[in-house]
């Protein structure tokens, strides 16, 4: 009888080891910058290449750094939704144009409206790696001191941002 | 038949293209070495199943250029690796380092192995000791 027993437990505590993990997503990787300092940058403007932005641009604010590209069909499908989150004002939106060409981004900006304060061409991708990014859409929440709270992988709605940011915003402010 | 034969050899043959690392060798022949060394262990995160060496996606060639330019500013492969776990976690190493959190993972297998010997010597033991009748009794 004890043997069963203790057979039973083990398969207990196996089916509960399957249970968390098969819900998981395998090919998600959680970002290896949560909890840690953003990375700084600067680079050229999307649209005005005379000018740049930057991690010094929004030093202070909690901002979304949004990495999107116009080869991508997560970041179209995203679009409409950051457009509706930039007009409520909440939160400050800047960008990362990744590996992407600038005159189809700005085509793309204009025809379909450009939510970010400003979007940084990343050409050759040199910050994406910076950031860990290994696919668009990617969006990351930015803290007032500088920290990485948060990445979300694919494209963002309304059900993320009430999930997984608006808490840690919240928990940030309360913690200052 | 042998139609079929040469098809599918030319299939195979044509696969080869795909790993083409189109950046310039290094003249050092030990630097090349390195680095082909180097790209083999990172893996690309898009096609999680594949090394950067044979991935063609622009991820990957982006780490072999970061890779290449760090070689280049001589820096050891511990500290190459060091930037890549930064940015992209322990994943991106196909040998992930062997610190506190994925010792686990170094160590399950010989674990696990230790538990099935142990497992199965009690119950040859529990075998050997029973009497020759309870056996044919049960039976």
């Amino acid at each position: 009888m004890a043997r069963y027993v203790a057979l039973i437990i083990a398969f207990a505590i196996l089916i509960g080891i399957f249970a968390v993990g098969l819900h998981r997503d395998p090919r998600e990787l959680p970002s290896a910058l949560i909890d840690r300092a953003a990375p700084q940058y600067e680079l050229p403007k999307v649209r005005d290449p005379m000018s740049t932005v930057g991690s010094a641009d929004y030093a202070g604010q909690t901002v979304l750094v949004n990495i999107w590209a116009t080869w991508c069909v997560g970041c179209r499908a995203e679009h409409e939704y950051l457009l509706e989150l930039a007009a409520r004002e909440e939160i400050p939106i800047y960008a990362i144009n990744w590996r992407d060409q600038r005159d189809e981004a700005i085509k793309w900006l204009e025809q379909l409206g450009d939510p970010y304060v400003a979007s940084a061409y990343d050409e050759d991708g040199r910050v994406g790696i910076d950031w860990g990014v290994y696919g668009a859409p990617e969006t990351f929440l930015v803290s007032a001191d500088g920290m990485v709270l948060y990445k979300h992988i694919g494209p963002m709605d309304d059900s993320v941002w009430q999930q997984e940011f608006l808490p840690r915003i919240a928990a940030q402010e309360s913690a200052r | 038949m042998k139609r079929a034969l040469i098809l599918i050899a030319g299939l195979c043959i044509s696969m080869a293209a795909l790993g083409i690392d189109t950046d310039k060798a290094f003249d050092d022949p030990e630097m090349q070495a390195r680095y082909e060394d180097l790209i083999s262990e990172v893996r690309c995160l898009v096609c999680q199943n594949q090394n950067i060496k044979d991935s063609n996606v622009f991820l990957a060639a982006d780490l072999r250029r970061e890779i290449r330019r760090m070689m280049e500013q001589s820096m050891s492969d511990d500290e190459i690796a060091d930037f890549l776990v930064e940015r992209y976690g322990d994943f991106v190493l196909y040998n992930p380092r062997k610190t506190g959190s994925t010792m686990i993972l170094w160590l399950a297998p010989a674990l696990l192995l230790g538990i099935g010997a142990i497992v199965f010597a009690k119950i040859v033991r529990d075998r050997m000791k029973k009497p020759v009748d309870d056996e044919a009794l049960e039976g």
